[in-house]
């Protein structure tokens, strides 16, 4: 593979010291996402994402050739999917001695597989890589009743008939029952959309904000479609060539008459229109030193600039459950000197309308910022043109391992297209985490 | 679509009924693939006193290891892989009978799959009147005898204009190889001469090596087998298709080493979004092929506008847009080849149903021809390729009837595949086809219609 000579003398020099190098986006691919049990009901993970790095690989054209390291996952994984990603790369157009490896972080999966592809190129680890993520429901990994399995697994250690008598005998009918993966929190029992109804009503975020906001997602999107924005960012796969959750020219009136989907039935705001459906779908995004960029021909969209973690103690009842990205942005602006209002962009996954308004809302609270995030006073708002301008996962869906490598290549292209700027990047995820994400161009 | 008939008469049995019935047999026919020699046994060459071309012919055979022979041998059993003849100097009519007896000597004795290549002066450039009739009368004499061929032979007739005679070796190699073998009874030009002279690939099994090359329409069908046949030929490909035909378009390109680029080329910002692309990516580009093209099939007095406007927009327009926006950019590199693709059926014979259709594809052989004398000055050229009844999605789609009668009613007694059509692309966009310039060329087994 081509490598700057420039960059690898220099490191040659003064080993000890080795300069941080930069990342950048040199673009991104994603299948359509479809509707659970849809488009893509027959279709698992590893189809998925080898058509999303094959369409990335078609796209810069990169069929045979090795990179440094591709990372990613997915979020429902069946046992045999325990090297997802490796095995996604031997099927697909690149070099088969392209190393990978799988990571899990539940929604912010492929955002988080990001940071570390581009943490291992800023180190001069590698100089290439992919980070990517893929999830369908509509293939979902069902497993053995807990009991059944563990019946099973004694009869596995038996040692004689006398053990298999006693093992028969505790077989019951209910056993044939199959643990169904959930959307929901193993330590509260709560769906996702139950614990952020919680966090919606706290921040007296109103129905008709919610809504308003769906909307916005769905008219962005498809008004992305329609100029070619998404051309070069999607592939269509198994005939499906737009995201089909994708409903443009809603009105209020229509999204008014929605029953209520999550929280309190009488008073509840959140509905299946502001809240993301169950999608599938795989995403991918191609990330490299300036140099490789250079030595390819390729684009350099955007510099993946800083990224942090937080999590929430939403268990005992602290936080939201999808509020750590509240808490980790401000951290990320005091290390890189930026105000909340120093960006062109801000790409806020829509787990739920209402998350994204209690996030900004949170931000826009004296009492929050000085209590909650040791501030001196709030961040303040933010322009709402500026928000998800290409449409985000209310419009697009949500495959769960995706969605964070959707969000780094859309908001480092829209940087490319606008001549530069800055991008702020936040991925809420289940178990309380979040991750945030600076781009510049 | 596979072409069942045809397999099965090429089979013992299958030849054994055919004949009994009087069907007709259409041969399996030589097609090229990397190492294949360029003719594929003994060429009888000759030619007329006082012709220019014979030289010419005679090195390029020599130079790629041909066995030739001058006079037809007595030996009964000799069969020739290639006839070719300089008619150059016949000057009078009277004198066309050297043309007719060397051809005879050649046709008796020749082999499944041969070529048959007639050379001479183009006739339209020659001041001497009974010198430009003689030279007139080969073509008749040249579609004759494709037509009564056999045995997957071609018969072909080269026109190169007087000065021009160093550019005869691409489309003598051409019909020679295996590359044009759904090429027969066509006239192939050259010439004028310009000041970029042909230069001869250096390595003649990879011609396009280091060329970038743009195919219009390569998710699938022809535009795939134009996208695979350059790779093969060397160059590196950017596959362009509408974004909806973007899983095989990328599966096209990974498998052919190249890169998929999904655009729609009608839209307003296509031109400048496939220019733009081409410069930032790659610097500039050498070879186009404009190949996207579509039906929307209607008889004038029921057409619309919809099927009208798009069918203008995606096969006329769009390429008058994207070679405008190249040319004004100076995106086309010198000695870059804009190949565009026509139709024997619509674009020259006029079909029914398809007064749009017909309009575009006849507007394509307008568009090469006015920006022939433009590229001439940066060596570039443009031409176009007209195919007849090719076996495609499309055309297996086609009701039983007219579909077998698209295939039986050419020379060859067959479709034409994809590939026929890509070599044939192929040649024109090598370095050494310079002076073949403005001219459309028809891959289609010299089908009746559009003759």
């Amino acid at each position: 593979m081509p490598t700057a000579p420039k960059a690898s003398k220099s490191r040659a020099k003064s080993p000890k010291t080795p300069a941080i190098r930069q990342a950048v986006v040199v673009g991104g691919n994603r299948t359509p996402f479809a509707r659970s049990n849809g488009k893509y009901a027959n279709a698992s993970n590893s189809d998925l994402l080898t058509a999303a790095l094959d369409g990335l690989v078609a796209r810069f054209g990169l069929a045979g050739e090795r990179l440094g390291e591709v990372a990613g996952g997915a979020v429902l994984k069946h046992a045999r999917d325990f090297n997802l990603v490796r095995e996604a790369v031997l099927g697909s157009a690149l070099a088969p001695d392209t190393p990978a490896f799988d990571i899990q972080k539940a929604c912010d999966t492929s955002i988080e597989a990001a940071v570390a592809i581009s943490n291992k190129i800023k180190l001069g680890q590698i100089d290439s890589g992919i980070a990517c993520g893929t999830d369908t429901t509509s293939d979902a990994p069902v497993a053995l009743n807990d009991e059944l399995r563990e019946v099973l697994m004694e009869a596995n250690r038996a040692k004689g008939p006398a053990d298999y008598v006693k093992l028969v005998g505790r077989l019951r009918p209910s056993q044939l029952v199959p643990e169904i993966p959930r959307n929901a929190e193993p330590r509260t029992g709560l769906a996702m959309g139950d614990h952020q109804a919680i966090t919606t009503a706290e921040w007296n975020i109103s129905r008709e904000a919610q809504d308003q906001l769906a909307i916005n997602s769905h008219d962005n999107l498809a008004a992305a479609y329609d100029r070619g924005f998404m051309d070069d960012l999607v592939t269509p796969f198994q005939g499906l060539a737009k995201d089909d959750n994708l409903r443009p020219g809603s009105t209020m009136e229509k999204l008014g008459s929605l029953k209520v989907a999550f929280g309190d039935p009488e008073t509840g705001t959140m509905t299946a229109a502001n809240s993301t459906p169950l999608t599938d779908g795989a995403a991918a995004v191609l990330i490299s030193t300036p140099e490789w960029a250079e030595a390819h021909d390729l684009p350099q969209l955007a510099r993946i600039v800083d990224a942090e973690s937080a999590a929430v103690d939403y268990v005992h009842g602290h936080e939201g459950l999808l509020m750590a990205p509240a808490y980790a942005v401000p951290r990320m602006l005091e290390r890189n000197g930026l105000t909340l209002q120093d960006f062109d962009i801000y790409e806020i996954h829509e787990a739920f309308a209402g998350t994204v308004l209690s996030t900004l809302a949170a931000w826009e609270s004296e009492e929050f910022c000085t209590e909650k995030l040791g501030l001196d006073g709030a961040l303040g708002s933010i322009d709402m043109e500026k928000l998800n301008p290409v449409g985000s996962s209310l419009a697009t869906g949500h495959p769960f391992a995706a969605t964070g490598a959707r969000l780094v290549a859309t908001a480092a292209k829209q940087l490319h297209e606008r001549g530069g700027g800055r991008a702020l990047l936040s991925v809420c995820a289940a178990g309380g985490n979040g991750l945030v994400m600076i781009l510049e161009a | 679509m596979a072409d069942r008939f045809a397999q099965i008469v090429q089979s013992d049995i299958g030849a054994k009924v055919a004949d009994l019935l009087g069907l007709p047999k259409p041969a399996q026919l030589r097609r090229y693939s990397p190492g294949d020699p360029l003719v594929d046994g003994v060429a009888l060459i000759g030619g007329a006193d006082g012709g220019t071309l014979l030289d010419e012919a005679a090195s390029l055979l020599v130079s790629a290891g041909v066995e030739t022979a001058e006079e037809p041998s007595t030996h009964e059993s000799m069969r020739y892989a290639a006839v070719v003849y300089d008619a150059s100097g016949i000057t009078s009519s009277s004198d066309l009978d050297e043309l007719y007896r060397f051809v005879q000597g050649g046709i008796r004795s020749l082999a499944r799959n041969a070529r048959i290549v007639v050379l001479a002066a183009t006739p339209e450039l020659l001041e001497d009147g009974k010198h430009r009739t003689a030279q007139r009368a080969i073509e008749g004499f040249t579609r004759s005898v494709a037509k009564e061929l056999k045995g997957g032979s071609t018969c072909n007739l080269i026109h190169v204009a007087p000065g021009a005679e160093q550019g005869l070796d691409a489309p003598l190699r051409f019909v020679l190889s295996g590359r044009s073998a759904f090429v027969t009874g066509q006239v192939l030009r050259v010439g004028p001469a310009t000041d970029t002279l042909p230069a001869t690939p250096a390595d003649l099994a990879r011609p396009l090596d280091g060329k970038v090359a743009v195919v219009t329409g390569a998710a699938r069908g022809i535009g795939e087998a134009i996208a695979e046949t350059l790779a093969r030929d060397g160059a590196t490909v950017v596959c362009l298709d509408v974004p909806q035909a973007g899983q095989s378009l990328a599966e096209v390109a990974n498998r052919i080493g190249g890169e998929a680029f999904q655009l729609d080329v009608t839209a307003d910002d296509a031109p400048t979004r496939l220019v733009d692309h081409l410069v930032q990516r790659h610097g500039g580009v050498d070879v186009i092929v404009h190949n996207a093209g579509i039906t929307r099939d209607k008889t004038l007095a029921g057409m619309d506008d919809a099927r009208w406007d798009l069918v203008l927009n995606v096969n006329l327009i769009a390429v008058e847009r994207i070679n405008d926006e190249l040319l004004s950019r100076e995106a086309l590199n010198e000695g870059g080849r804009i190949v565009c693709l026509s139709s024997a059926i619509g674009g020259i014979a006029g079909n029914r149903g398809q007064t749009n259709y017909g309009a575009t594809k006849a507007g394509i052989i307008g568009h090469v021809e006015v920006l022939a004398p433009t590229l001439a000055k940066i060596g570039a050229t443009a031409n176009a390729v007209a195919p007849g009844f090719i076996e495609t999605e499309m055309t297996g789609k086609m009701p039983f009837g007219p579909r077998e009668v698209g295939r039986r009613i050419s020379s060859l007694g067959q479709g034409g595949l994809p590939v026929d059509v890509a070599e044939t692309i192929a040649y024109l966009s090598a370095s050494d086809a310079t002076w073949v310039n403005g001219t459309t060329l028809r891959v289609c087994g010299q089908n009746l219609i559009g003759a």
